[in-house]
């Protein structure tokens, strides 16, 4: 059976593939996405993202028992960094997940970012439409741990819960521009600790000084170790959904985000013809290996290149 | 392709990964080994997912079919490596994964390995194995040295 009814017909192995070539910027991925397409955009897509050790990973191992128990099935994406020198990894989220593995209801997958930043891997996207086309009805997207600027989840999902945790920062954290501009939806974890109060009330000061806007993200607390404030978290996670749909967001944020897909893209290949350019026996290319003085100007280098159209190949 | 490794950092986005489940199975909380291992396979460029402790077989040939790795390495300081290793192997025939190698490591006797060995698994690294011989065997494409 062919790849692609292979995983509309539920085989998880023709979906694991599938993914996996995504991850391996295979061209047979991007075909089968392609004839995927008509499949998807039923899953309704939430990410989570927040700083290393906040508890991304175990919350989303208490949302997903939550999603189980309301007869939903679940597929989770979650990323982690890559070496930037030998493209390894060591992938440790699914590991507070293992008690899922067993339901046929849940498929985890583990990606490295491979290089890609902005806190997801370059095949994410592809991940969900293959994920989307397999007939789950949630996707969890968990991002690698992030800082304060990587925000390219907010352009690949429908709800972004912003996960943080107490003592993480004063009142000029949380007044900067970036990762707390994205959140639909706050969740202080590890509530347990103390402190999660002032949080709390420093997240919303922050929220309070802001435009008015139709959607005022709400704070939620929780313990993901120990299930506290798991089932609100889910409800507000969906007050959010059903939000967009009355207001019509949903529509627009897909409509965002199928741009912003295509400039991801197009940006993909011009960046790979640009390495085979310069990698390749061209003119250019020849002359930025021969250098040996540094005195090349880059911008007549990037011209040069963008003005070699078609594959030149590699040598 | 010209050499441009010492100029350009090798490009993470591009080339196929390994992909490698590690997993410590049954009741046996001794995961020094297989983390140091994890960690050792890291740099050697792999990418491994590390399953933790207390798996059942059922639960590492799971994990290993959606993550679609190439190789499971099971831990094992129980004892218990004749009952788990075999279920292992067994259960990835019964889901067409057989092309799924299998190795293992840890507290297992010569004769024990070498009966793993004849009903499928592909190494068996005991105690004071090198880290550089267990990167090897994953880099001569999960084949003993």
């Amino acid at each position: 059976m062919s790849l692609a009814g292979g995983l509309l017909s539920g085989d998880v192995r023709a979906l694991a593939r599938a993914i996996s070539l995504a991850e391996d910027r295979d061209p047979q991925a991007t075909a089968l996405v392609a004839e995927l397409q008509p499949q998807t955009g039923r899953a309704f897509l939430v990410g989570l993202t927040g700083s290393p050790g906040t508890g991304k990973s175990t919350l989303a191992d208490a949302l997903v028992k939550v999603i189980r128990d309301r007869q939903q099935t679940v597929g989770v994406i979650a990323v982690d960094p890559s070496s930037p020198f030998t493209g390894g990894a060591v992938l440790g989220d699914r590991i507070r997940m293992s008690r899922h593995t067993l339901d046929k209801g849940v498929f985890i997958r583990s990606m490295g970012a491979r290089g890609h930043l902005g806190g997801l891997a370059a095949a994410t996207r592809e991940a969900i439409h293959l994920l989307d086309a397999y007939g789950r009805d949630v996707i969890l997207v968990e991002t690698v741990g992030v800082g304060q600027s990587e925000l390219e989840i907010s352009t690949i999902c429908d709800t972004v819960v912003l996960v943080l945790m107490p003592e993480s920062g004063d009142a000029v954290q949380t007044i900067k521009a970036g990762i707390l501009e994205i959140a639909d939806v706050f969740v202080i974890n590890k509530v347990d600790l103390g402190g999660a109060e002032k949080t709390r009330r420093l997240i919303q000061d922050a929220m309070a000084l802001g435009p008015r806007q139709a959607w005022r993200p709400p704070i939620l607390m929780a313990s993901a170790a120990k299930e506290e404030g798991i089932g609100p978290l889910w409800d507000a996670i969906l007050g959010h959904q059903a939000f967009l749909k009355e207001s019509g967001g949903l529509a627009a944020r897909r409509q965002q985000r199928l741009k912003q897909e295509v400039v991801a893209l197009v940006a993909e290949r011009a960046r790979d013809e640009a390495r085979r350019v310069l990698d390749g026996d061209t003119a250019v290319g020849r002359r930025l290996r021969e250098n040996r003085n540094g005195k090349l100007n880059p911008y007549a280098l990037a011209e040069e290149v963008l003005g070699q159209r078609g594959p030149q190949g590699g040598s | 392709m010209p050499a441009q490794a010492s100029t350009e950092r090798q490009a993470p986005d591009q080339a196929k990964r390994r992909r490698v489940l590690t997993a410590k199975v049954g009741l046996d909380g001794h995961d020094r080994g297989v983390k140091v291992v994890s960690r050792a396979l890291r740099d050697a460029g792999v990418e491994v997912i590390y399953a933790g402790l207390r798996q059942t077989p059922e639960m590492v040939v799971e994990a290993a079919i959606q993550e679609d790795v190439d190789a499971i390495g099971v831990s094992l300081h129980s004892g218990a490596h004749m009952t788990l290793i075999p279920r292992i192997l067994e259960l990835l025939k019964e889901r067409n994964a057989t092309d799924i190698v299998v190795f293992g490591g840890g507290i297992i006797p010569q004769d024990d390995a070498d009966a793993l060995k004849k009903i499928g698994v592909v190494e068996i690294f005991g105690p004071g194995t090198s880290l550089q011989s267990i990167i090897d065997f994953v880099n001569k494409g999960f084949k003993a040295a």
